[in-house]
């Protein structure tokens, strides 16, 4: 099947590849996917006390387009507020990269992933804030 | 190393198909032009000319897997030859014998066929399981084959990871109920010796494009002594005994037999060179990388396909960074089911590893450059893919990736 430009390029020269702590408290992590799927993304945000996006780092096990997907994410969220990374959508990742039909599960995946990152930050800071009141952490941050 | 001696890209996917040899397409020219009469013309020269050039090919194919040129008839294909095969002699034994024997392995067209008579036709199909070398287990075979079966379909190489079957030692379980035995060799003929004397194959499916002849033709072997009987699919003319009809494509046919005789010829002197590029190609890998693991039986197999899992590489993504050279993937992403391999699964390989799965096919026209090129390609790509692998950093870490709760999607 013949990729778009953008596409080759993202996957060619991929944004943002790493890991960050994953435990540090300023880090969400979110691990979706399944190796018996054929994918997996890793992708990880580190925020700022004033809740905006200051880099984002990611490692996939995937096609093409599931890398180029997880890439392309990685750029759009930095610099957005946690809220506003929030809102991408799957659609408009397919739309920007061309994915092909049999192909746009890439593009769930990588949404799925940011938001998973943004729930796993939440909790962090929602412990974090509540350790600060004093309650105790067990207590849902969501 | 200097890309000067290789031209890009590189063909590496000799499973799927090969090109035609150009001595092969030689010989056909003139059956498009100047000999191109209809070899069934009787009253005339132009047709004697061209069935003169259909005997001779047949000559030439038979004489490639020591049978007597009676016994082939001219398909279109393999796929028209397993379908002949298969349903022909099924429906023409099915008063006496309704059962067939094949395998989960077999190429789609074999195992689409059976399961056609299964389901529309009232046929019992039993399909073996394979070890995990992608062998079948004789005792399980012997087990399966009862006094009703009608025919023991098993390919002689498999397509995907290139095992070769033990024909003569199922032949002979076969017989022991009086079943026919065929074997779909599309992707041994020309590649392994086959001899249906000496093995006791009773039917036999060949291709021309996968043995350096033209696409569009095949042949099926149709034991005479004793005779094996079936049911046409195409009806008309009567040709090719009655089992084919329509007019032959003369110079298809004549490639196909030209295709037939140079791999008689040069068999043993191609599969010298290819056994040395393949062990280059497979040494050279591991050399460089770890956790590469060849999928199907190391010993038993033609040397002219590796099909290798680059554990935590999703296989089509590999196959997008070496895109200059053209392979195959067993995670068939590719594909629109997104289901890996049913080959590789059948072999017990994990669903994890069969989509990091490609198939080098290696064949006649192979270069040293391209094989040194390739694997230098492949190592890079493995080495980046691992390096943006959120699995490979798991492993590394130490975690074992059974213990992770994954998510279904």
């Amino acid at each position: 099947m013949a990729y778009g430009e953008k596409l080759i390029d993202h996957y060619e020269n991929p944004r943002n590849i790493g890991s960050m702590d994953k435990n540090a408290q300023d880090v969400g992590t979110g691990l979706v996917g399944a190796p018996a799927c054929g994918d997996v993304m890793k992708l990880q945000i580190k925020v700022s006390p004033e809740g905006i996006i200051e880099d984002a780092k990611f490692k996939t096990f995937g096609c093409g387009s599931a890398i180029a997907s997880s890439s392309l994410v990685t750029e759009w969220v930095k610099g957005k507020t946690v809220d506003q990374a929030e809102t991408i959508k799957n659609t408009e990742i397919a739309q920007y990269l061309a994915l092909p039909p049999v192909k746009i599960h890439c593009s769930v995946l990588a949404e799925d992933a940011i938001k998973a990152a943004i729930a796993d930050y939440r909790k962090k800071a929602g412990k974090v804030a509540h350790a600060a009141a004093d309650e105790p952490a067990k207590v849902a941050a969501e | 190393m200097s890309k000067a001696n290789i031209q890009l890209p590189i063909y590496l996917d000799y499973q799927a198909t090969t090109p035609t040899d150009p001595r092969v397409v030689e010989e056909m020219l003139p059956y498009f032009t100047t000999k191109f009469g209809n070899p069934h013309s009787r009253s005339h020269s132009f047709g004697w000319e061209a069935e003169q050039g259909v005997e001779h090919a047949r000559e030439q194919v038979a004489a490639l897997i020591g049978a007597n040129e009676k016994e082939v008839i001219f398909t279109s294909g393999a796929t028209e030859s397993n379908n002949l095969a298969i349903k022909g002699v099924a429906r023409f034994y099915k008063d006496k014998r309704n059962e067939i024997v094949t395998v989960v392995t077999e190429h789609k067209c074999v195992l689409d066929a059976c399961r056609h008579l299964q389901e529309e036709e009232g046929f019992k199909v039993t399909y073996l399981a394979v070890q995990q070398n992608g062998i079948v287990d004789l005792e399980h075979l012997r087990q399966a084959v009862t006094d009703k079966t009608a025919l023991v379909s098993v390919m002689a190489v498999n397509n995907e990871i290139g095992v070769i079957q033990p024909l003569k030692e199922i032949a002979a379980i076969a017989h022991e109920k009086g079943a026919f035995f065929h074997t779909d060799a599309a992707q041994a003929a020309g590649k392994i010796p086959l001899d249906v004397e000496d093995m006791h194959i009773d039917l036999m499916s060949i291709s021309a494009h996968k043995m350096y002849g033209p696409k569009g033709v095949g042949a099926l072997y149709v034991r005479r002594k004793p005779r094996v009987r079936l049911h046409a699919l195409i009806h008309g003319g009567g040709q090719e005994r009655g089992m084919r009809s329509g007019t032959l494509p003369t110079p298809l046919i004549v490639g196909f037999g030209k295709a037939a005789e140079i791999a008689r010829l040069e068999m043993a002197k191609d599969n010298e060179r290819i056994r040395m590029l393949s062990d280059r190609l497979f040494n050279g890998i591991n050399n460089e990388l770890k956790d590469v693991v060849l999928n199907g039986d190391r010993a038993q197999r033609i040397p002219g396909n590796l099909n290798l899992s680059f554990s935590y590489v999703e296989g089509e993504s590999l196959m997008m960074g070496i895109r200059d050279i053209a392979v195959s993937s067993g995670s068939a992403c590719t594909s629109a089911s997104l289901e890996p391999s049913y080959v590789l699964r059948a072999l017990g390989v994990e669903e994890e590893m069969a989509h990091t799965s490609i198939r080098l096919g290696i064949g006649r026209f192979t270069t040293e450059a391209e094989i040194d090129y390739t694997v230098e390609t492949v190592v890079k790509h493995v080495k980046k893919l691992r390096e943006m692998s959120p699995l490979w950093e798991l492993v590394q870490e130490g975690v074992d990736l059974k213990s992770i709760q994954w998510s279904d999607h």
